[in-house]
């Protein structure tokens, strides 16, 4: 139905519009502003490099390895952020999300560094699934996406999901209605880890490598501009707001080189234009 | 014992130039309570337009004097039409200055090409010193000296003049210092233009060694969040202190554990935080 080339693009809005889910989470519905979310994203796929290339492990470990090390690295860092807010949490989500960068790009024996590790076997054949090629891994990618979507989705209705949103709006008064704001946060980050490691396996599968770019600072903020752009506290809006961004940078890489510039003019605009997102322009709030 | 000397005179300068980039930072986040995404990007740009001023006139002094007027008043602009209209907002502003930083990247890129250059050392400070076994280039320790005096009269504007008094005052409580007659947005024009022309004076400082490279924006950016993070916002005794303690940590850990260079930042910051939440002086 659809050329190759197509099915690769919305591979590869899927698997990003579940990362940028998972970082509303904790930015749309939370009200935590993480500015190093792609380095657990990150931090997943390279475990799944790491399982896969120089231990031959097979499917079911790298994925179960994958989503526990980011579930755990997300545990350790959210007990350093889960007690602070606003720019502060952003400014601490930044500089670790560097420091991880940071090892991702000098701990050369184990990462690759620069050159990233190469070779990971296709997710067809790994799993041993009985049929392959891109549309195959576009059908898997979709289901998964629709699992993680519809948990996000149950998740985000529950009493634990209206409790945070209740956090971000006025955390003083849930304090005082004795909620346990601090481990409501903290649970919070680490689920939001849980669907971007999802999601980090994902994408270590279908590019096949990983490489230090997955988890940079520009990572982390075109993740942060995705779900801003489409529209936080929203289901569809990081969907989006993915949409836009991967479509755009396909589209213009094919007429220009100058990305990054364009890339910095969509910022300033889209805050200029539509600071509450593009989903939410007519004035509805869903979700 | 020779090494350790060494070492600790070039975690020094790192301090050194880590402070000149800091200070500014953390006086931009005290009084507008920003997170400046661009600010790594003012201190490439001091490089680039001091590279292109001394290339004509071989003067490491002229160039240090067009960079930060250049761009200090980028910055200025910045947050004059760009910033200020988001002034509640800081994960606004914070977008904002993501753009400019991807913006001035590859502005930088365009005008400049992608080569990496390093700029002329100035004649008279081409030597090395030497005291005993330690031989230490004269150039380093000139830049920290530099900085030391950029501290003492950042510290004499802050404690002993009228726009000192100003910007503590707006430091502690902006609303409290709008109120009693201060203009709170011209202060932050001003404070934020600084900032940025001092990080371009740090770019041009750090010039000679560090030089000039695409990328250099952003891997100097965490390591100045680090210091504003332990230090404390908005403080400029902890951009002080911080840039010491990055400094040091950041230089030693690379000399042994190379293969963890960034990642040995993330213990002093943790355990800063844990704690004191605030940072080393920064006031909640």
């Amino acid at each position: 139905m659809f050329s190759s080339y197509w099915v690769g693009l919305l591979t590869e809005i899927i698997i990003l519009a579940m990362l940028a889910m998972s970082l509303d989470i904790l930015l749309g519905y939370t009200g935590l502003p993480s500015l190093g979310h792609a380095s657990l994203f990150g931090v997943a796929a390279y475990a799944v490099a790491v399982l896969s290339t120089r231990y031959q492990m097979g499917f079911w470990t790298c994925v179960l390895g994958g989503i526990a090390v980011g579930v755990l690295l997300s545990a350790a860092i959210g007990l350093v952020v889960s007690h602070v807010r606003d720019v502060y949490f952003l400014m601490i989500t930044l500089a670790i999300g560097m420091v991880l960068w940071g090892l991702s790009y000098r701990w050369i024996p184990m990462t690759g560094g620069d050159n990233g590790l190469s070779g990971i076997p296709r997710l067809e054949l790994h799993a041993g699934l009985p049929f392959a090629g891109p549309n195959a891994f576009y059908y898997v990618a979709l289901a998964v996406f629709a699992a993680s979507a519809l948990a996000i989705a149950i998740l985000v209705r529950s009493p634990f999901g209206l409790t945070l949103r209740g956090i971000r709006e006025n955390e003083g008064r849930m304090k005082s209605l004795g909620f346990n704001t601090w481990l409501h946060c903290y649970l919070s980050f680490i689920l939001s880890g849980f669907f971007a490691s999802v999601a980090g396996i994902m994408w270590a599968y279908y590019n096949g490598f990983v490489s230090p770019t997955y988890l940079d600072l520009t990572a982390s903020s075109e993740l942060f501009l995705m779900v801003t752009l489409g529209g936080p506290a929203t289901l569809i809006g990081p969907v989006l707001g993915a949409g836009i961004i991967v479509l755009l940078k396909n589209v213009m890489s094919a007429y220009t080189a100058r990305w990054l510039l364009i890339l910095g003019i969509v910022y300033i605009v889209a805050i200029l234009a539509a600071p509450k997102g593009v989903w939410n322009l007519g004035g509805q709030r869903s979700g | 014992m020779t090494y350790l000397i060494t070492q600790t005179l070039n975690g020094l300068f790192s301090a050194a130039l880590l402070f000149l980039i800091a200070s500014g930072l953390t006086l931009a986040f005290g009084v507008m309570k920003i997170v400046n995404i661009a600010h790594g990007s003012f201190y490439m740009l001091g490089v680039y337009v001091a590279y292109t001023v001394i290339l004509r006139t071989q003067s490491l002094l002229l160039g240090a004097v067009v960079a930060m007027l250049v761009v200090g008043a980028v910055g200025f602009v910045m947050q004059r039409f760009f910033l200020r209209r988001f002034g509640n907002d800081p994960l606004a502003q914070m977008m904002m200055t993501m753009g400019f930083a991807l913006l001035f990247r590859d502005a930088t890129l365009m005008i400049w090409g992608g080569d990496p250059f390093t700029l002329q050392y100035p004649a008279a400070l081409r030597g090395s010193m030497e005291a005993g076994e330690v031989v230490f280039p004269l150039y380093r320790l000139f830049v920290i000296f530099v900085a030391a005096l950029v501290g003492v009269a950042l510290w004499a504007v802050n404690e002993k003049t009228l726009i000192g008094a100003r910007l503590r005052a707006t430091v502690d409580d902006p609303e409290m210092a709008s109120a009693t007659g201060i203009n709170v947005a011209r202060l932050s024009g001003l404070v934020f233009a600084a900032g940025a022309a001092l990080a371009a004076f740090g770019g041009v400082m750090g010039g000679p060694i560090l030089g000039g490279y695409a990328g250099i924006d952003f891997d100097l950016l965490p390591l100045a969040f680090v210091v504003v993070i332990i230090g404390g916002m908005g403080s400029l005794k902890g951009a002080l202190v911080g840039s010491i303690v990055v400094g040091m940590i950041d230089n030693f850990g690379k000399a042994l554990v190379p293969e963890l260079s960034y990642f040995t930042l993330f213990a002093p910051m943790v355990i800063v935080r844990t704690l004191k939440p605030t940072g080393l002086y920064g006031r909640a």
